[in-house]
């Protein structure tokens, strides 16, 4: 087991939104103030981390050919549990995240985690991963949330620091198309290329290093 | 049971409140299966097809089971195993009856147990307490929202094959700039009133 480079993985290299290009839903649609990606992110991660730590428990157990109903039982579970927690004792973030909490039943970074890693490893690794894969599903929706806030609103922070957040910029200078449908897919989208601009750099080199041999 | 719900509803769905660009359910397939407009369309009807009969299946199974007995805390759990066995059973039936529908859609069916629009619908059917008809009606016409957006960005993408785009918005990034443009078109149709 690489601790070390499991972290980088979850980070950067297999990162779950950048690169795997899984859940993609959730991220476009929750990522408007920072509070509700924070409450998200942790939501998934905590389900992620729960649900790989009881399929890898079970793998030996779990019959191949019905292995992914027996995942989606397992995952629907799980989400349940923490639905219903956040409800009790977060409403506001239950009611904000509303949909997208029972959603994360169909997100395909949980499913995509049992079938990819967790049918294969063991327990300890399986749960590393999950919070590894986790929080960089969260750093992502973290990142998401502050460009969208500050460019759609002029905020830093609503929710976590004090419920309108710290204006930054005026309110008028707001472009509120970015706090739409349409900020998500070009913040996404941007911030995409740029992780595709770096992760390919290093590739490059190597390549002009084989055309100059 | 009035006309002007039902289209109002209808409506709602195709355009005003489209899955992909006003709620965001169902972007993994949206993304991934709109390389060209043939099997956007063959997503786009099986779509269709799964999101009504799953509308019909989970309205009586709520109404009349989980309901009556205090369930309710059971809705995911239960909807989702209703949506997977339903997708699976479809799956069987159009193989042995219907095997020119069934080379036509079957690919995307096992792709639809991980739609989230199919398991929105049916959560948003519960939420806002649509009756059968009604509910049935909101999963058809959601489909078909589904469809017009896979298709329209579809046939975007094909011509997109022969752009030149910056190396590091190359594939997926340039096909969310392109989804965000379509979102921006939808926007206009946001407080459109039919009645009154």
């Amino acid at each position: 087991m690489n601790v070390k480079k499991q972290f980088m993985d979850g980070l950067i290299h297999q990162n779950p939104v950048t690169v795997q290009l899984l859940g993609m839903c959730s991220v476009l649609a929750i990522t408007t103030t920072l509070f509700n990606g924070i409450g998200m992110g942790l939501s998934v991660l905590v389900i992620l981390t729960l649900s790989n730590i009881f399929i890898s428990a079970l793998r030996k157990v779990i019959p191949n050919k019905i292995r992914i109903a027996c995942f989606i039982v397992v995952i629907a579970t799980f989400v349940t549990v923490v639905d219903l927690a956040l409800q009790a004792y977060l409403p506001d973030l239950a009611e904000s995240l509303g949909l997208f909490i029972p959603l994360i039943v169909v997100n395909c970074i949980i499913l995509g985690r049992a079938e990819g890693f967790c049918y294969k490893n063991g327990v300890a690794a399986s749960a590393v991963d999950g919070v590894f894969q986790g929080l960089g599903y969260t750093v992502v929706l973290i990142v998401m949330c502050v460009i969208r806030e500050f460019l759609g609103g002029g905020t830093f922070g609503t929710g976590v620091l004090g419920p309108d957040g710290v204006r930054i910029l005026p309110s008028h200078f707001a472009a509120l198309g970015m706090a739409l449908p349409v900020g998500g897919f070009l913040t996404l989208a941007v911030i995409i290329a740029v992780m595709q601009y770096f992760l390919n750099k290093p590739k490059k080199a190597e390549k002009k290093e084989e055309v100059a041999k | 049971m009035d006309w002007q719900t039902l289209i109002t509803v209808a409506m709602g769905a195709i355009l005003i409140n489209n899955f992909i660009f006003a709620q965001f359910l169902g972007i993994c397939p949206f993304m991934g299966v709109s390389k060209s407009t043939d099997t956007a369309s063959g997503m786009g009807m099986a779509v269709i097809f799964v999101m009504g009969l799953a509308s019909a299946v989970c309205w009586p199974i709520n109404h009349f089971i989980l309901e009556p007995n205090g369930l309710v805390f059971m809705q995911t759990i239960v909807y989702i195993l209703v949506i997977a066995s339903l997708v699976q059973f479809i799956e069987m039936f159009l193989q042995k009856a219907m095997p020119s529908l069934y080379s036509a859609l079957g690919v995307y069916l096992p792709l639809i147990t991980t739609n989230c629009a199919v398991l929105g619908v049916v959560l948003q059917n519960t939420q806002n307490s649509y009756g059968f008809v009604l509910s049935v009606v909101y999963g058809v016409t959601g489909g078909v929202g589904f469809l017009l957006a896979i298709y329209l960005f579809a046939a975007v993408r094909e011509k997109l094959e022969f752009a030149e785009v910056p190396k590091s918005f190359e594939g997926f990034p340039v096909a969310l700039v392109t989804a965000g443009l379509l979102a921006l078109c939808f926007m206009g149709f946001s407080g459109l009133k039919l009645f009154g």
